[in-house]
């Protein structure tokens, strides 16, 4: 360690993070493409234990959701409240040890996955030796930044960092909660839950899984680099306030709206349903306060195609929180749960917001760290952009056409009170469907290609000293 | 106490929750140090802020 750490930021752990957030996005989403595929033609299973659908789905949810997405996170909050709060990183060997404990996490999900070992909850699978390497990683992750904002050499909290504190803490609350349970060997456990408490504390978990993880989080994501790459402040800071407030508030309750017409009791459901549907309000204003970001700025858009992905993740995020609340009318729900109609509400969120703010605040992010000044093609970026976006349309379109299809197909019932279709039926119904899947998702896929090559030239080009140079900042005051 | 009021109270108190934190939001007080905190993205690097929003903020 040389003196120099003192006024220079801690982009080390930045840079590994946005490394491997590329890395595992691009795996994540070939295991994606292969399931859509597996759908699509089953031989794909290869009648092999280790790589049927089932097993493979929830590499492939763990994949995007804890490596893409988790490293994203990482590296993003690690620099923005860096950054935000004019001082280095706290504790930087705890700041390396989330990044090895985390591969490290990552690295035996896509072990016992495959080989079938799980608790048996979606979103949770890992089983328990894992939950508490999890749990530990989360811990320090969390010490390693509050340590920051309470070292921080300004006066005011951005409100970014709000988000992505509330996202640790609450991670890590239901993290913990939902899996308490009985080892009886090393590989398989027994929740501490039974029945509809089960299920409710699974839910709730789930439901915040998207309402922490895939949501505030991110918000705290687009609440840096929105603005920095608009080159304004954002839209409304009382805003971004209320918002904060209102949205970790409601979304606690919501979980319900997975467990309609189940054994949860009535008024649990339809309290779920009314939480949800105000929760449309804080969403919106959020959204609203990252687009306005770019009032007078707007002709940005036509140059810049960073700010494009951010643009448009938002206005994919505006979409699934209003489809949300709509799922979440118990009649609507009737139709909608069990069908396609959800996976393209999940991707629309998944693919549409979480992957595309990713990438675009990667793409600002990486040359920093890396000391250049910008990516190595913007060209490339650009064609990323439409890549993406017509990967996501096509996935959701065919989803919300297969949805209504088998929603409104298994309802069906003749005179005489007999089902009007076979569940097979429906299934030749939803073929054409789930190959145009396949192709968007190969489309998404192949666009990871490219920002994994546009990063390595990027990469590749770095220069140490400039790397150095480019981590100094000066202390506030100083100017 | 029966639920039903309980749950009447929970909703009161997180109804005048929520009017609190608007009220203190958009106090007008609190326009210079959130002037000032809408800045942060932009300490360690001025230029680029697109300049005509540096005039709203107090930063001098
Ligand atoms: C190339 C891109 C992707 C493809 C082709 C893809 C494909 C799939 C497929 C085929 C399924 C199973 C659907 C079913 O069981 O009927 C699935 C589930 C899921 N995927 Fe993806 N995916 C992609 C990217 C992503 C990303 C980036 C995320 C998250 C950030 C994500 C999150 C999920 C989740 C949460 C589920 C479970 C949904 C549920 O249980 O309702 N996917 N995906
Ligand atoms: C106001 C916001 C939102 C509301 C009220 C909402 C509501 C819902 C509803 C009603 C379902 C279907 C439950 C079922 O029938 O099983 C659902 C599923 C889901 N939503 Fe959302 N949603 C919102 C935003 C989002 C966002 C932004 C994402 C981001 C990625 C997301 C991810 C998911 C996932 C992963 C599932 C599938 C869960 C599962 O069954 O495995 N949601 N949501």
């Amino acid at each position: 360690m040389n003196t120099a750490t003192s006024t220079a930021y801690n982009y080390k752990v930045v840079r590994q993070f946005a490394i491997m957030t590329v890395v595992w996005g691009i795996v994540g989403m070939l295991v994606g493409v292969l399931i859509a595929a597996q759908l699509a033609w089953p031989a794909l299973n290869l009648d092999l234990p280790w790589t049927s659908f089932g097993r493979l789905r929830p590499l492939h949810t763990n994949a995007v959701i804890f490596a893409f997405g988790g490293c994203a996170l990482f590296a993003t909050s690690y620099y923005t409240v860096q950054r935000t709060c004019q001082t280095t990183l706290f504790a930087p060997k705890l700041a390396a040890f989330t990044f090895w404990g985390w591969q490290l996490v990552i690295l035996l999900a896509a072990i016992s996955l495959p080989l079938g070992w799980t608790g048996g909850k979606e979103y949770a699978e890992l089983e328990w030796p894992i939950d508490i390497l999890i749990a530990v990683v989360w811990v320090v992750y969390g010490i390693v930044f509050f340590g920051t904002l309470l070292k921080r050499n300004v006066k005011h909290l951005y409100v970014g960092n709000w988000f992505f504190g509330a996202f640790i803490i609450v991670v890590a609350m239901l993290h913990i909660v939902n899996n308490l349970e009985m080892p009886v060997t090393w590989t398989k456990s027994y929740s501490l839950y039974s029945g509809a408490t089960d299920a409710m504390v699974q839910w709730w978990y789930g439901h915040n899984a998207v309402g922490f993880f895939l949501t505030t989080a991110f918000l705290g994501m687009m609440y840096y680099f929105v603005p920095k790459q608009a080159g304004r402040p954002v839209y409304s800071y009382r805003l971004s306030i209320v918002h904060f407030w209102a949205l970790i508030t409601l979304y606690i309750w919501a979980g319900p709206h997975h467990l309609h017409y189940t054994a949860l009791p009535d008024w649990a459901q339809s309290l779920g349903m009314v939480m949800s549907l105000i929760l449309l309000a804080p969403s919106w204003g959020g959204m609203i306060n990252g687009m306005m970001t770019l009032s007078g700025a707007w002709h940005k858009l036509r140059t810049d195609p960073i700010l494009r992905f951010l643009v448009v993740s938002l206005a994919f995020y505006g979409m699934s929180t209003f489809e949300g609340p709509m799922m979440s009318i118990k009649t609507v729900n009737a139709l909608s749960h069990y069908t396609d109609w959800t996976i393209g509400h999940v991707h629309a969120g998944a693919l549409g917001w979480v992957a595309m703010v990713s990438i675009g605040s990667l793409y600002h992010l990486i040359p920093k760290v890396f000391g250049r000044e910008e990516m190595h093609s913007i060209a490339l970026i650009n064609t990323h952009f439409w890549m993406a976006t017509i990967g996501t349309v096509l996935y959701i379109a065919s989803m919300w056409v297969n949805g209504i299809a088998q929603g409104l197909m298994w309802r069906a019932v003749n005179t005489d009170g007999t089902l009007t279709y076979s569940f097979a039926e429906t299934l030749v119904a939803s073929h054409p469907g789930f190959v145009v899947r396949t192709i968007g998702g190969a489309i998404f896929f192949a666009g990871m290609l490219l920002m994994a090559y546009n990063t390595w030239k990027t990469v590749r080009a770095a220069k140490p000293e400039e790397m150095e140079a480019a981590a100094k900042y000066a202390v506030e005051g100083a100017h | 106490m029966e639920i039903g009021l309980i749950r009447g109270l929970g909703t009161l108190v997180v109804f005048v929750a929520f009017i609190g934190v608007v009220l203190w939001a958009y106090n007008s007080k609190r326009r210079g140090s959130f002037d000032e905190a809408a800045l942060l993205p932009f300490a360690d690097d001025p230029q680029g802020l697109h300049n005509q929003q540096v005039s709203r903020s107090n930063q001098e």
